[in-house]
């Protein structure tokens, strides 16, 4: 009798432990290291930043890129988007630490081992951005209503908000699926 | 006598929704008017509401339908990123003009980007007046 709960407790110990190691959240997760960027919940960021664009996750920019675009929100990308001193500086720090440079998350390594000499505060202008998408036609973006611009990641990325950048998961409104 | 009660809950839990929302404007209108605004008029914040101001390309013209819509019980949209901006009014989005902090920030934003400038106290007075009576 001994021996038989012995061996149910090792089978309950093996289920559980699957079954954590499985979970959805963690297989989410491995997808999103080889396809995507790490995924951060950070209400402050989502809110001020959220607001009126999509909050684009800290490891799809350099530290360096971070902090001239939190430095210059005065003037940011044709909109005001100041922020008091204390708020400025704490979402400064939050996408520091979680920066590009400091993620090992696939996408991540690429923007940063391919960021060029000069800091540019756009992702659609990193090396990497432009090398992934230079095979889509204008028409798809530029010129598709429902695109408007490669700024609207979540546009064609389904997956976009949960940071992940899966080929599977990209559907061009008007398109279609995309293919490499 | 239970469903009076339940009646008179929920008459408080209205009275202090409302109350919530008034709060914030009622502080900050007294704060504008410690700043030197003499006058809150609902119809120069209407004026301001829908008046062109110029600006540099690519948005030559502003106003604060450019985000938010003449209707301030509609939808807005953000004129560059086209992300959808809840109304303005507090009838239909009673979440609207509760907190003093968002309304000062987006008063200093919104101004310097559609004016060029930041509005002046009797201005934001004004702007507040007419927006919270939508």
């Amino acid at each position: 009798m001994k021996k038989l709960s012995a061996i149910t407790m090792v089978l309950l110990v093996g289920i559980f432990g699957i079954n954590t190691a499985c979970s959805d959240d963690d297989w989410e997760d491995r997808i999103r290291y080889s396809t995507g960027v790490k995924l951060l919940e950070n209400p402050v960021y989502k809110k001020e930043c959220g607001d009126c664009h999509m909050a684009y996750h800290p490891g799809l920019l350099p530290a360096a890129s971070w902090q001239k675009l939190m430095a210059g929100l005065e003037d940011h990308f044709d909109d005001n988007a100041e922020l008091d001193k204390e708020l400025a500086q704490q979402i400064t720090q939050f996408l520091l630490d979680n920066s590009a440079d400091k993620s090992d998350y696939r996408r991540s390594r690429h923007f940063r081992n391919m960021a060029r000499e000069k800091v540019v505060i756009r992702i659609t202008e990193l090396p990497y951005f432009i090398h992934e998408h230079d095979e889509i036609p204008a028409r798809l973006v530029s010129g598709n209503k429902e695109v408007n611009s490669f700024s609207h990641c979540n546009a064609c990325h389904k997956k976009a908000e949960q940071a992940s950048f899966r080929e599977h998961d990209i559907f061009i409104p008007g398109y279609g699926k995309w293919d490499d | 006598m239970k469903r009076i009660s339940f009646l008179f809950s929920c008459l408080y839990l209205g009275a202090t929704a409302v109350q919530a929302e008034s709060v914030a404007v009622t502080r900050l209108l007294k704060t504008y008017k410690s700043q030197g605004a003499t006058t809150a008029s609902r119809d120069q914040g209407k004026i301001m509401w829908q008046k062109q101001y110029s600006g540099k390309s690519p948005f030559n013209t502003r106003s604060c339908a450019s985000c938010h819509e003449t209707d301030l019980k509609q939808s807005g949209k953000h004129v560059k990123t086209k992300k959808v901006i809840k109304p303005m009014a507090p009838s239909v989005n009673p979440e609207r003009l509760t907190d003093i902090k968002e309304i000062e920030k987006w008063f200093r934003r919104n101004c310097k980007w559609t004016l060029g400038r930041e509005c002046s106290p009797a201005e934001k007075a004004s702007l507040l007046t007419y927006i919270s009576q939508q």
